[in-house]
């Protein structure tokens, strides 16, 4: 492929489909998946050096119209043409040699290796191998995307991983750069890194198809935004001269409701979830162990545990789950009763529920109904089990009442786990746990890739569950739920907590440099709580 | 061309229609096979599948070779179910038989209601001891039980082998590597009479039962299940999967220690070291033929029982080489793994655009 300078003859922007002939125009792109029209007579147009938005709900049919464009999916109706010219996608190599790149959600990285071992990995073609450590640097320079070459991926951030795949999609000298949920993971400082490489690569006359949730976001980067539901196209708008809730109204197509913030500062009263001085080995080869964690968490408060992926999140979860025991009985305290080296069912007794970070397989069993699925976590607390039996007909009624309380989009309780969008999935799963009515609840990543309508109802129903006495701990990556959602806020960073602190306190600046550790230097101070 | 389009879930009819057409496919495989071997395939197919079946002795004889085949494939498919992969469950049959068998030996003229009962227990425990090994070596060194458990197998057989011809041998047996015929009262009592069908056939199907029970409806069973499909969801929930695991393996193991008892105690009346055509390897294919599914493993059982009575009539009646029901056996596991291809994915017919899925 040659450079990018053949295609940059539309840098400013084309708001209508006159002027310059589109990069990339998919006109009534139809996609059938078994059950559901995926993607409904799609039309999406993007010009050169534009950063493009493709916003939606889960389930809004953005995937799969990626997918398309990637040479993952073939349409089953419709026309692609790419500069002009149309085309049929057959595989990501092609879509490579056509000079689109893609960055997705999750990284394909392999932890054990080098960052030049995985970047040479991804390259198809072997002669691109040559020089490619100067290359490297080359690019690094050019877009800010520092990167030692010679480091292991596992010692890096989630945000330096970024930069590989990135990085990894410039080399091909790409002309449209795909970008699914980017900034989902990344600290504050890192998404404004990475917003000022992508609007380089915009300026140089690479166009990017910019896939977020996040509203704020697409309103500071991107200056065309294509807005899907239900698989349609509802609108084409300029994000930069729409609210944030416009555009949330115009994507869940129903007026917003705000999550009710409860009274602030939480109850007097005893903690309900006390963690002392918990240090915990992690299982995981390239995992993050636990070094002298302390918190407490009263009745009618919500304390978020911000910071960034990798830094002890799932081992802090495991341990207060009971999936992992710790040393001492004492670290974990669960309503005055010692919990630390109880498992997850005598935890459970205790009035603890838990939602994991990881749906498929971890908070859901993906083949099972959703019967089975609600006795999975049930089964202690709802007594869903006799003598060794289970009570189907209990089971069911239990998740009917979930499904209906949390209006979970399914066929009824009989349906599979993997039948539901991952949306729908998550209210079921935080319902159920919400509907055992918890002393203590434990949630990670309530949110996570899940459309503004099911995240409002989910933070709706922690609100509830706090205002009516249970300790939640919400632990998550995204800075703009805590700030919601929690009365008080700590950052975990390289498996130490840093000390809690009230959110109204509490600055993005100041979490943004907790998130990057700098509280580590004064630890002695951080045991303290609220 | 024909492609494959994935489902996006698990096709229901396919799973129970998957077995039908690999048996369909193999009798068809079997007929060609006959053909190339120079016999009448029609005249083979019906000496190998139907002829055991329509002789006199044919639906009871059915029942007595699929007994151990049912209660062995039961065990295994309660812990294939969990990923416990116990493929030594030969060596579990062939310990619960020398357990039982000893017993017999050691106490011939006890009273038939007590000695039966006891060789059944003892051959449970036999099955369960060599079971435990592998148990232990995975639970806490992680060792990988389909091996250990395979090796254990030959183990099992030597030790089969040393007591039949060392301290157990018949002495008024010739020097012939057996034992002394077990003693009436030690011998597994005929349910239907002027048959072979024995105790064991009954208390193989009531193991098909329980099986079903205990995996659909038990906390257990549900355990298991989890497990097998989810290990990060099963802990969440509280299982532990070191007890699954010891679980999975003394299941398992005892009712092949059972199935071995019975066929000591039955249709071979003593120990010698043929007492068993590889029953404990081919239940794996009834596990499988049967959907890991209890009820299932019965029709699964019985099916492959046939292979092992028409590879009998084969030999007498077309001079054919015992090798058939081995043949037979594999040409069926091959089919069948083939069509479970269908259970998640759709055949499509040719059309204009390329494969295309992840």
């Amino acid at each position: 492929m040659t450079g990018q300078a053949d295609s940059s003859t539309g840098t400013e922007s084309n708001d209508g489909a006159g002027g310059a002939t589109p990069l990339l125009q998919l006109t009534g792109i139809v996609k059938q998946f078994p059950g559901c029209l995926a993607n409904d007579h799609v039309d999406l147009a993007i010009q050169p050096g534009e950063i493009h938005a493709l916003l939606g709900e889960n389930g809004a049919g953005k995937s799969t119209l990626v997918k398309i464009i990637y040479g993952v999916l073939k349409p089953d109706e419709g026309e692609i043409r790419w500069q002009g010219q149309p085309i049929a996608v057959q595989s990501p190599n092609h879509a490579r040699r056509l000079g689109i790149g893609m960055v997705f959600q999750h990284f394909s990285l392999f932890e054990a290796l080098t960052v030049a071992e995985n970047i040479a990995l991804g390259l198809t073609d072997a002669a691109d191998r040559k020089g490619l450590r100067a290359r490297i640097g080359e690019i690094g320079r050019a877009y800010g995307l520092q990167l030692d070459p010679d480091k292991a991926v596992h010692d890096l951030s989630v945000g330096e991983r970024q930069r590989i795949e990135i990085v990894r999609c410039l080399l091909q000298k790409p002309k449209l750069l795909i970008m699914d949920e980017p900034t989902s993971v990344l600290t504050p400082q890192e998404v404004e890194r990475l917003f000022e490489t992508l609007r380089r690569l915009a300026r140089e006359g690479c166009a990017i198809l910019y896939i977020s949730h996040k509203l704020e976001e697409i309103r500071a980067l991107c200056e065309r935004a294509t807005i899907m539901r239900l698989g349609k196209v509802v609108a084409h708008c300029d994000p930069r001269q729409e609210t944030a809730r416009r555009l949330a109204e115009l994507m869940i197509g129903t007026e917003l409701k705000a999550a009710s913030h409860h009274g602030r500062g939480g109850r007097d009263g005893a903690p309900r979830l006390a963690v002392r001085e918990l240090s915990l080995k992690s299982e995981q080869q390239f995992g993050t162990d636990l070094k002298g964690v302390s918190f407490t968490v009263k009745g009618g408060e919500i304390l978020g545990i911000g910071g960034i992926a990798g830094n002890g999140q799932s081992e802090l979860m495991a341990a207060l789950s009971g999936e992992m025991l710790a040393q001492s009985s004492d670290a974990v305290v669960i309503d005055n009763v010692p919990a630390g080296r109880l498992g997850p069912r005598a935890r459970r007794a205790l009035g603890g529920c838990f939602v994991p970070e990881e749906r498929n397989g971890h908070g859901a069993v993906r083949d099972m109904s959703l019967s089975e699925n609600a006795f999975l976590s049930g089964y202690v607390r709802q007594a869903l089990a006799w003598r060794g039996l289970i009570d189907a007909g209990r089971s069911a009624r239990f998740a009917e009442d979930v499904i209906k309380s949390f209006d979970v989009r399914t066929t009824g309780s009989g349906a599979e786990a993997r039948s539901l969008s991952g949306g729908n999935l998550q209210k079921f799963i935080v319902g159920r746990e919400v509907k055992q009515g918890p002393s203590v609840l434990v949630v990670s990543q309530p949110t996570w890739g899940v459309d503004a309508g099911a995240a409002a109802a989910i933070h709706q129903a922690l609100i509830d569950l706090a205002d009516g006495g249970a300790a939640v701990v919400v632990i998550s990556q995204d800075l703009d739920e805590i700030f919601v959602l929690c009365d008080r806020i700590a950052v975990i960073a390289e498996g130490r907590l840093s000390q809690t602190i009230p959110v109204a306190e509490a600055s993005v600046e100041q979490i943004g440099q907790w998130m990057g550790g700098t509280h580590l230097r004064d630890v002695g101070a951080s045991h303290a709580s609220a | 061309m024909l492609r494959l389009e994935p489902r996006g879930a698990h096709s229901r009819w396919w799973t129970y229609a998957s077995p039908v057409l690999a048996m369909a496919l193999t009798v068809v495989t079997s007929a060609i096979i006959f053909s190339i071997l120079g016999k009448d395939p029609l005249e083979s197919l019906y000496v190998f599948l139907v002829a055991p079946l329509v002789s006199s002795s044919g639906l009871p004889e059915l029942f007595v070779k699929a007994a151990p085949l049912i209660l062995i494939g039961v065990g295994l498919s309660l812990g294939f179910r969990a990923n416990v992969w116990n493929i030594g469950a030969e060596g579990q049959y062939t310990l619960g038989a020398v357990f039982a068998g000893g017993l017999a030996l050691a106490y011939p003229d006890a009273p038939a209601l007590l000695l039966i009962p006891a060789m059944i227990v003892l051959g449970c425990v036999g099955g369960m001891v060599w079971a435990a090994i592998p148990a232990y070596l995975r639970t806490h060194w992680n060792a990988n039980e389909i091996l250990t458990s395979l090796m254990l197998t030959y183990v099992a057989q030597l030790l089969l082998i040393y007591l039949v011809t060392g301290p157990w041998r018949d002495p008024e047996g010739y020097g012939f590597p057996q034992t002394a015929l077990f003693s009436m009262n030690a011998t597994a009592p005929i349910l239907v009479d002027g048959t072979r069908v024995h105790l064991g056939v009954l208390v193989a199907l009531l193991a098909g039962i329980l099986g079903w029970v205990v995996l659909t409806r038990s906390v257990i069973g549900f355990q298991l299940r989890v497990l097998g499909q989810a290990p990060r969801a099963a802990r969440f929930a509280g299982f532990s999967q070191n007890r699954l695991i010891w679980l999975s393996l003394l299941t398992g193991g005892g009712l092949a220690g059972v199935a071995g008892m019975f066929e000591v105690a039955g249709p071979v009346g003593q120990l010698t070291p043929q007492i068993s055509p590889g029953y404990g390897f081919t239940a794996i294919i009834v596990a499988f033929l049967g959907r890991l599914h209890p009820i299932g493993v019965i029709f699964g059982g019985l099916i492959l029982a046939l292979s092992y009575l028409g590879g009998e009539t084969a030999q007498i009646d077309l001079g054919m080489p015992n090798a058939v029901t081995g043949i037979f056996q594999g040409v069926l596991l091959f089919f069948l793994l083939a069509c479970d291809v269908l259970i998640l994915y759709r055949l499509r017919g040719p059309r204009a655009r390329a494969a295309g899925g992840a």
